[in-house]
């Protein structure tokens, strides 16, 4: 079992390839959208890094997501927070650990009952490659392998650190 | 007093599956209720207002007693979590009101309703449902008799906990119809529940309960000495129907002793809340330029009460699927 990464140097490179990425495809006044709670620490440097005048919104995709049938509701919801009108803007979407794609698809749906954007960018700290739906980071930290029995879990914000913990059922 | 036992509400886990009365739920079921609730509320002011959250579910508004506010909000709430609503308005004029409510429900189950939403004359209506006649859809008492009304209560409790920051350190009082009002019972359960320390009743002897000290309240005859630095005042409507019992003299009086005047609210403190759960008499419990003055969150009332009836909803119904999962389990690992 290899070690699991340090945040930072991770963060470093994301806000280089960011940059990179918004230049590239000419996407000119975008703002950050944290998936709670991990996205939006990431959401946060990153934004302090990159572009510290982009506003940033939080959002809780718990009224979107597609096991409600089997799970319930989350113990925490917290309001969703996009203080700018999505309409026709260029959104940089980020969450901490990629897994399944069914948080991002769950939060692409909360964005588009806000309104109709003009891009949307997926930036992730980590992909565990455990993909579920056709959907991939633009912007990366770093991918990993992980047992089945395994979940890699956020902490923070101070310090962000990854950890490792044996799956709940 | 207790008509119904708090686990009847509750699934295997402790979760809400159906919402009957405030009574027996904990302070923590309770805040996890408004914290949702907080949430819904940002959806209310999006230019989508819905989640998928109900999606192919149907929910059945079954109201035996008139009602325009409470049942259009759980329409609204219902819609906003996407589900199917279907409203029925019963009245049981003629027929026998235990009948007509056996023989409604059996049609409705035919349906294959996922929740229902109750309004009923008589206390304890939707717990014989929960009980007796449909376990299985959830059930959300939206008013019994004098019994009990548990979303009011809970849209009272957001409105004080957002405009009065919270329950501590807290003095409320409730004025008006105590006896007939279901309001005023779950609110003096709610706010027990949440800790609030100072929770007054005003009202004259004839309109109060007995043993109403058994929730933990103040009583007061005289609003003049009862709304002495309250934060919170909760005006109860005054049932002009109940006005031939012979409980009162007149509305006049009632007015001239009990009606929250610009004079009487200014023996609250400076900035107290005025609340009311409508209909408003104007000038028969409230002065109009008190319930549209700067003081009242009346029309936040209502608001507030979609975001409640959504976190209710969603609640309940995810409390109903777990234990319909839970049973299913069970009854597999029998089989077996």
């Amino acid at each position: 079992m290899k070690a699991l990464p340090d945040v930072a140097p991770l963060l470093e490179g994301m806000a280089a390839d960011l940059i990179a990425y918004l230049s590239l495809r000419g996407i000119e006044d975008p703002a950050f959208v944290g998936i709670h709670t991990g996205g939006v620490w990431i959401a946060e440097q990153l934004r302090d890094q990159c572009l510290p005048d982009a506003p940033l919104g939080t959002l809780d995709i718990a009224f979107y997501r597609d096991d409600f049938e089997q799970n319930g509701l989350p113990p925490r919801v917290r309001p969703s927070e996009l203080p700018f009108s999505v309409d026709d803007r260029n959104l940089i979407l980020v969450d901490d650990v990629l897994m399944t794609g069914r948080t991002i698809r769950a939060a692409l749906n909360e964005l588009f009952d806000y309104g109709r954007p003009a891009s949307v960018t997926l930036v992730a700290l980590i992909d565990i490659e455990a993909r579920q739906l056709p959907i991939r980071a633009d912007v990366l930290g770093t991918s990993l392998t992980l047992p089945a029995d395994q979940r890699i879990k956020l902490t923070g914000p101070e310090p962000l650190q990854l950890t490792l913990n044996p799956v709940t059922k | 007093m207790s008509l119904i036992p708090s686990h009847l509400q509750l699934n295997h886990q402790g979760q809400l599956r159906h919402f009957l009365t405030i009574e027996g739920l904990s302070r923590a079921l309770l805040t996890e209720l408004l914290d949702t609730a907080d949430s819904f509320l940002e959806v209310g002011e999006r230019a989508v207002k819905k989640v998928p959250l109900l999606r192919g579910k149907t929910v059945c508004n079954v109201f035996f007693e008139n009602s325009t506010r409470t049942r259009t909000t759980f329409e609204l709430a219902a819609k906003r979590l996407s589900a199917d609503v279907l409203n029925l308005n019963i009245q049981t004029s003629s027929t026998s009101k235990g009948e007509t409510l056996y023989d409604t429900l059996r049609n409705l189950e035919a349906m294959a309703a996922d929740m229902f939403v109750v309004r009923h004359g008589d206390s304890g209506a939707a717990h014989f449902i929960a009980q007796q006649v449909c376990p299985d859809v959830a059930i959300i008492n939206a008013g019994d008799g004098n019994h009990s009304h548990p979303t009011q209560a809970m849209l009272d409790m957001l409105t004080i906990r957002r405009h009065a920051g919270g329950f501590e350190n807290l003095s409320v009082a409730l004025v008006g119809d105590i006896l007939h009002s279901r309001v005023a019972r779950s609110n003096m359960q709610a706010l027990r529940t949440l800790g609030c320390p100072d929770i007054r009743v005003i009202a004259p002897r004839t309109l109060l309960p007995a043993g109403i000290e058994q929730y933990g309240v103040r009583v007061f005859n005289d609003l003049r000495v009862g709304l002495r630095d309250v934060d919170v005042v909760i005006m109860l409507r005054l049932q002009k129907e109940r006005m031939q019992s012979g409980l009162l003299p007149s509305e006049g009086e009632f007015y001239r002793l009990y009606g929250l005047t610009r004079e009487t609210l200014s023996l609250a403190k400076p900035d107290a809340l005025v609340m009311h759960p409508g209909p408003i008499n104007r000038g028969v419990e409230i002065e109009s330029e008190v319930a549209d003055g700067p003081q009242s969150v009346i029309l936040n009332q209502v608001t507030y009460g979609i975001a409640v009836r959504m976190a209710v909803m969603s609640m309940a119904m995810a409390g109903q699927n777990a234990q319909r999962q839970f049973n299913q389990e069970t009854k597999h690992a029998i089989d077996d």
